[in-house]
């Protein structure tokens, strides 16, 4: 079971009589990377709290690097990184702060943050930057800072939530380089997205519609399963049916 | 004559060092839906903000149906609906309170103009003693077009009506607002989703501040000078860096299932010599064939000259 990142069995949330995450069950291979789509509402944000151990489910299972998603969730946070579109890093503070603090947070040493610091600079090509506020950056450079500061720790799993909306064609591009070499590391990516050439980058996707997962494989065999010409029919085809329009 | 005209408008920030919108002009026909396509921090709000006279240009001149957006914003105020990006209702108010309180402001009643909004509204009306704070993302993207059509405008001006927003709901917002564009109002919309461009009659390509072109989307993307090639293999990853790293090609991008090539001496066997190239190399299922740039190669191509 060394190569399964992630193992969810029937994980479900209930927030009173709403059921936002219903039964769902799926595995991750250990350096894939994982698509989770769905509609605004299906129950992505719900489930992606779980496994990431912040949020209890209220029955089912999972391990999310092996550890237990009721028992263990302190080990679970020290074994992965996260970031989302809305707040990633701290505006107020410089590029090398901001890799200083979230190293400091995931227990490196001092002398390994300062190695990463000066690797992740030159790599992103932020030398003159690098004093610089974060909140003074463009999106699309803040995005791929925070996706590097997210693997800072060399996390078992990174949980990337729409980390490209509103970034420019080009940026949005080579945001991908990175997950694609992070991937080669072996470092399971799970990505959230509205853009649907991103869904076709993925190793498989799973589609959510309604708490449930509607679909399951590879970007390929969904196209085929549901005769569609793209990501973007197969999408329709499956969220169009969907009753719940909450967010 | 358009409906909204700016003419080398300009705004900075920080004492002038912030560029936000870099001598822009442009002009909006009465009645079209025209879109500003560009990424985050392009000037699309800073341009929006202007029109709607919350924001005072440094250079330049605009006006919205005639009226000057500096001497005449009282004139332009009640001629327009405006949805910034962030939504900006009344949280604590319910749906009909939110749409009532905008109707009022605007001397005028939800009955009067109930007609404009009474598709989109229909589908609020189960909820409309909810308050805002309570409403789903989907749901307060569709108040907030209600109060802004609420007093029946002359121009509509939404700011991102659609980041964040699934592609079903996305092309559920298009149609509303090819209704509205038939009732005659002009609209002005922003997106920084490429594929929406198309949706629109005309658009104008924007980045850091400066409009890159404008024109309708058939001829922007007719006006792309090089022949577009798309290209497939097993393991896209290492086909993307391989085919960057071979000298025939001029450029080469992700784009979905294939990554589209053009190349830098154009002849009648670019595409077979490169199948040939790719097969020697071992790739496998290799597939190339020509394909039609899209508005996103377009802005890409533009963004880098």
């Amino acid at each position: 079971m060394a190569d399964i990142a992630i193992s969810t069995n029937k994980l479900t949330k209930r927030f009173g009589d709403f059921v936002a995450t219903n039964e769902i069950t799926f595995d991750v291979q250990q350096g894939e990377i994982f698509g989770f789509l769905g509609a605004n509402g299906a129950g992505k944000t719900t489930a992606m709290r779980m496994l990431c151990g912040l949020s209890v489910p209220s029955s089912g299972e999972a391990t999310i690097a092996g550890y237990d998603i009721y028992k263990q969730t302190e080990e679970i946070k020290k074994h992965i990184g996260y970031m989302s579109q809305k707040f990633s890093l701290y505006e107020d503070l410089n590029v090398i702060e901001n890799i200083r603090f979230f190293g400091g947070i995931y227990g490196l040493s001092g002398k390994e943050i300062k190695e990463k610091s000066n690797t992740l600079i030159n790599q992103l090509g932020l030398q003159h930057e690098a004093k610089k506020l974060v909140g003074s950056l463009p999106l699309g450079w803040k995005q791929k800072l925070a996706f590097s500061v997210a693997i800072l720790h060399e996390p078992k799993i990174v949980f990337l939530d729409e980390p490209t909306g509103g970034v420019d064609p080009v940026t949005r591009r080579q945001f991908w380089d990175l997950i694609y070499a992070a991937a080669d590391r072996g470092i399971t990516i799970f990505v959230t997205t509205h853009y649907m050439d991103e869904a076709e980058y993925c190793n498989r996707i799973s589609m959510m519609v309604d708490g449930v997962i509607k679909a399951l494989d590879t970007p390929r065999n969904l196209k085929k399963q549901f005769s569609a010409a793209s990501m973007d029919e197969v999408f329709f085809e499956l969220a169009r049916g969907a009753q719940r329009k909450a967010d | 004559m358009g409906d909204v005209v700016l003419t080398n408008i300009s705004k900075t920030y920080n004492d002038g060092k912030t560029v936000a919108v870099d001598d822009v002009s442009f002009s909006v026909n009465k009645g079209e839906l025209f879109g500003l396509i560009g990424p985050d921090g392009a000037g699309k709000t800073s341009i929006f903000r202007i029109l709607t006279t919350l924001l005072i240009p440094d250079g330049g001149t605009a006006s919205v149906s005639g009226s000057d957006v500096v001497k005449d914003y009282k004139t332009i105020r009640r001629n327009i609906g405006y949805m910034p990006g962030k939504f900006s209702l009344y949280q604590d108010l319910t749906v009909e309170e939110n749409l009532n309180f905008f109707a009022t402001l605007f001397d005028t009643s939800i009955a009067a103009n109930y007609d404009l909004v009474k598709e989109i509204y229909v589908q609020l009306e189960p909820f409309k003693k909810r308050r805002a704070a309570k409403l789903s993302g989907g749901m307060k993207q569709k108040l907030a077009l209600c109060c802004a059509l609420i007093h029946k405008p002359e121009v509509l001006f939404l700011d991102e009506p659609t980041t964040g927003v699934d592609a079903v709901s996305r092309k559920e917002f298009w149609e509303m607002l090819y209704r509205l564009k038939e009732q005659g109002i002009t609209i002005l919309v922003s997106t920084p989703y490429m594929d929406e461009a198309t949706l629109c009659e005309r658009i104008a390509l924007i980045q850091g501040g400066k409009i890159m072109s404008i024109d309708t989307p058939d001829n922007i993307i007719g006006q792309y000078p090089k022949k577009m090639f798309a290209v497939r293999a097993e393991k896209m990853s290492t086909l993307l860096k391989e085919l960057r790293e071979y000298d025939p090609i001029e450029s080469c991008f992700a784009f979905g299932e294939y990554h589209h090539v053009t190349f830098k001496a154009e002849n009648g066997n670019n595409a077979e010599a490169l199948n040939t190239y790719l097969n020697q190399k071992g790739y496998e299922q290799v597939h190339v064939k020509q394909t039609s740039a899209t508005i996103e190669d377009c802005f890409i191509r533009q963004m880098n000259e």
